[in-house]
């Protein structure tokens, strides 16, 4: 396949940025998105120029550290794909495949692909866990606790903290990851105890963060890898509305 | 020097018991004075950083993603082991820890993987304390499923991500620590070198990958979680970025590293499609409960795997192992399908697959309950290869995995450098010659939220009145110094090959003769060809970019430097064992039945190479003994 790349080139947060033209005239379509990518940087390696910046890890769609913008869709064509997950199947020869960077005020870019997301982590380290000190612990059958909602508890607690809600929202929410964690451990025995002061803290970091507010659209939910359910934010709007009531 | 492993005197099971009544303690007050530096943020790194810092010492962790909870322990899928015998169907402490020291071949040292086997009761607890959302019965108790290499139900599993939901427990109890001050992270920070003062480890040099700054840091201890070094074979279920530079720095700088040649191959990874491929995504070791793994009887069968009648289909796992069937060990799975795909039964394009097929368990149990029990892995599966499982079998095929090896480590989990610790998959200990599936969640849990929180202080007991480490001493100035030559000598070989391309070769070199099956012939070809490859990197590897900001060539190349040198160390340690022992299987050590025959009466005993420099190395042994196991070949039949 011959693929025509437009990426987002952008040395620094405070640089301008603007997407450069590369072609690849040997891509396979067992290759995965990213080992595309690799190739890209290959090619630049041996003529000496510097590799484009993308964020990658585990590449099985489960460690949340991959992003980008794939043709004006946040981890490209596929839904409910990570970008890793995505391969070249997706595309056909000839095509013009557009890169960009995770876009939100809260993820400032850092250089060309990679943002920074440490804002995800000021959220949970508002509230986002339960207080259960290494020791603390009681017997873990001790709680039984209904197959039903723990299995609800893990559909809430398998984000995987990517943003790719942030980057999908209009307003640039991060309600659903803030939801997800909330409706984790607010259906959970062990996480009730905290419930108030959690939706509390965590809502207040979201917003000071720099997030914008949740508008309710969907949007988020129809790109999340995980499949969160657009469900967890109303669970995470009874949180907090409880928590006015109660105090 | 001579290897003390500080084992605590007394019966095994009292052992640990024992150690805490009578070791040393750092008082509440004093523990704010006392720097502890932490390398890596996974469940190991992770739960060290967590629970030092509940305890009050003043933590710094470093790791090189943009945030912990991304450590690749995340990755992990089928789940963990613990002995609650919540099945009622005999599991006892002692039958875990003789799994485990059997699995492992009898080349672990009995009174860790006790230690382990009796904590993994506590973890469970812990875990869903935290809120980990564990499988479950209809009746709200916990739910168990059964793993290779054993004859109990006894891993505890979060559907096919329990990796995940263990690590985010570990994250969040780390995210609190933060909020409360006593925890600092330094994600996008990589560590390229460690400073010894007066011989005890009481620094680090690093570069934050966003500016491209060499920073130092002290401390009164320094812990390392930074997992294993699997991603040497370039493909491997490791994640992209997971590597073995922190440990070997460490190594180069007197910690001795123990049995580096035995990495696990897993039997159940997709297999290599192409060449431009990164990545042999695992499908976890859980599948083999209800699949059934099997080839063509007729060589080269080209039909599609359904139209294979049932009585021309080799399920060689059964065929071989009655016993335990398709729940054989790992290395023991890998060498069967290496040994049908040699004798070209292999499937698929590249005829290096084998099929798992679940059409008998849907037949028995229906698509649901498969859907409840692996659902994700078979969306993740249709993800990468674009095939339902549910209507025509997996191919799957053997892929690195786990690293055995590591630094040595004693009872304490310190190395041979005072003050300097490793936790989880970082060191040697607990897995002998071969890790049993599920036994990888519990160690790197375990080590860093009970063992080494309870350890470190007998060490910095004697640390309270240190006051702290300043940075600006000449110890420190030689480390940056260094750090930064090395930078500098990797920008200034502008060659004309890419690292991944040296990376792949190293892999390619690797995977063919120190993996599944090695020989005498086949070892000292490879520590040829990777000197060669070395010289190559060094004169030719095309390294982009600059120092000043981020850069991930560079970060590559520092990464494939150290590889370099680990995978001469991998061959001659494999060359120096003659014998075969769990997934060090030797060609030239084999029974009359094609199984692996150890040599316990010269090799009953852990490796532990100390550097000389060059690279040259030292071989010292810490002889295993068994006291309260009955050492028998290890039989699966």
């Amino acid at each position: 396949m011959k693929i025509t790349l437009k990426i987002w080139r952008q040395e620094s947060a405070k640089a301008k940025g603007k997407l450069e033209t590369y072609q690849l005239n040997e891509v396979e379509q067992d290759m995965s998105f990213l080992e595309m990518l690799d190739m890209l940087n290959e090619d630049l390696a041996v003529k000496g120029e510097r590799s484009v910046e993308f964020d990658h890890d585990c590449r099985e769609g489960i460690c949340g550290q991959c992003s980008l913008v794939i043709n004006g869709q946040a981890h490209g064509p596929e839904s409910h794909y990570t970008t890793c997950q995505t391969h070249m199947r997706s595309f056909k020869d000839g095509d013009t495949i557009f890169i960009e960077p995770f876009r939100a005020k809260a993820f400032p870019v850092i250089r060309d692909l990679k943002v920074n997301r440490d804002s995800f982590d000021t959220i949970i380290q508002a509230g986002g866990y339960i207080s259960a000190f290494t020791g603390n612990a009681p017997e873990a059958n001790n709680i039984p606790i209904h197959h039903d909602i723990s299995e609800s508890a893990f559909d809430s607690a398998a984000c995987i903290g990517c943003g790719a809600c942030v980057a999908t929202c209009k307003n640039s929410s991060a309600a659903l990851f803030v939801s997800a964690k909330i409706s984790h451990l607010a259906k959970l025995p062990q996480g009730k105890v905290e419930r108030k002061e959690r939706v509390e803290w965590m809502i207040t970091a979201h917003d000071e963060e720099g997030f914008g507010s949740c508008t309710h659209t969907g949007a988020c939910a129809m790109v999340c890898p995980q499949e969160v359910q657009l469900l967890d934010i109303t669970r995470m709007n009874f949180e907090f509305n409880r928590a006015l009531c109660i105090s | 020097m001579a290897l003390n492993a500080k084992e605590p005197k007394g019966p095994l099971k009292d052992k640990w018991r024992l150690y805490n009544e009578h070791k040393n303690l750092v008082n509440p007050a004093n523990r704010k004075k006392i720097d502890i530096i932490v390398v890596g943020a996974g469940l190991s790194g992770g739960g060290a950083s967590a629970s030092l810092a509940e305890l009050g010492y003043n933590v710094k962790t470093f790791f090189f993603q943009d945030s912990a909870r991304r450590s690749h322990s995340v990755a992990a899928q089928g789940g963990v082991n613990a002995a609650k015998n919540y099945q009622n169907d005999g599991d006892t402490i002692y039958k875990m820890f003789y799994d485990t020291i059997k699995g492992g071949d009898y080349r672990s040292r009995e009174a860790n993987v006790y230690r382990m086997a009796q904590l993994s009761v506590d973890l469970i607890d812990h875990m869903t304390a935290q809120g980990v959302p564990f499988g479950r019965e209809y009746s709200g108790y916990l739910s168990n499923r059964s793993f290779g290499g054993v004859l109990v139900s006894r891993t505890f599993y979060a559907r096919g991500q329990t990796g995940q939901q263990l690590l985010m427990a570990t994250y969040q109890a780390m995210m609190k620590q933060v909020k409360k001050g006593t925890l600092t992270q330094y994600n996008r920070h990589e560590i390229l070198d460690f400073v010894l003062i007066d011989g005890k480890a009481r620094g680090v040099i690093v570069r934050d990958l966003v500016t491209g700054k060499i920073e130092r840091h002290s401390a009164h201890a320094v812990v390392l979680g930074t997992g294993g070094f699997g991603k040497i074979y370039y493909l491997s279920t490791l994640a992209m970025n997971s590597n073995g530079s922190a440990t070997w720095r460490a190594h180069k700088k007197g910690a001795f590293f123990a049995n580096p040649s035995w990495t696990q191959i897993h039997p159940t990874a997709l297999p290599q499609a192409g060449d431009q491929q990164s990545k042999l995504t695992l499908m976890s070791e859980s599948l083999r409960n209800d699949g059934r793994i099997w080839v063509p009887l007729k060589k080269d069968d080209d039909r599609l795997p359904n139209d294979i009648p049932d009585e021309e289909r080799d399920y060689y796992l059964e065929r071989r192992y009655p016993a335990f069937g398709n729940l054989v060990p790992r290395d023991v799975a890998s060498r069967a399908a290496k040994e049908r795909m040699d004798a070209g039964h292999g499937i698929g394009k590249l005829k290096n697959a084998v099929y798992l097929d679940f059409r008998t368990a849907i037949g028995k149990l229906g698509v649901d309950t498969i859907k409840e029990r692996y659902g994700n892995l078979f969306t993740m599966y249709k993800k990468i290869t674009g095939i339902d499982a549910y209507k025509e079998p997996m191919k799957i095929s053997p892929a690195a995995h786990f690293s055995m090896g590591g630094l040595w480590v004693d009872y304490e989990l310190g190395t041979t450098i005072p003050g300097l610790y490793a936790v989880g998959e970082a060191n040697f200990a607990d897995h002998g010659a071969n890790r049993l599936g599920a036994n990888s969640l519990l160690q790197a849990s375990v080590d860093g939220n009970f063992v080494l929180p309870n350890t470190i202080s007998n060490y910095l007991a004697d640390e309270i009145r240190t006051g702290p480490i300043p940075t600006d001493t000449k110890e420190f100035d030689e480390a940056e110094k260094a750090v930064k030559d090395q930078i500098d000598k990797l920008l200034s070989i502008k060659g004309k090959t890419p690292v991944d391309r040296i990376h792949r070769a190293l892999g390619k070199i690797m995977f063919k003769e120190v993996a599944m099956a090695r020989n005498e012939k086949g070892l000292i070809w490879a520590i040829e060809e990777i000197k060669k490859l070395r010289k190559q990197f060094w004169t030719d590897a095309a390294i982009t970019g600059d120092a000043d900001g981020m850069n991930s060539e560079l970060e590559k190349a520092g990464r494939l430097a150290d590889y370099l040198e680990i995978a001469e160390l991998m061959a001659i340690d494999a060359l120096s064992r003659n014998e075969s022992c769990g997934a060090h299987f030797r060609e030239e050590f084999v029974s009359d039945d094609g199984e692996a025959e150890r040599n316990d009466e010269e090799f009953m005993y852990s490796a532990a190479w100390e550097w000389l420099g060059k690279p040259d190395w030292k071989l010292h042994k810490e002889h295993l003994e068994f006291h309260d196991i009955e050492v028998k070949t290890r039989s699966y039949k």
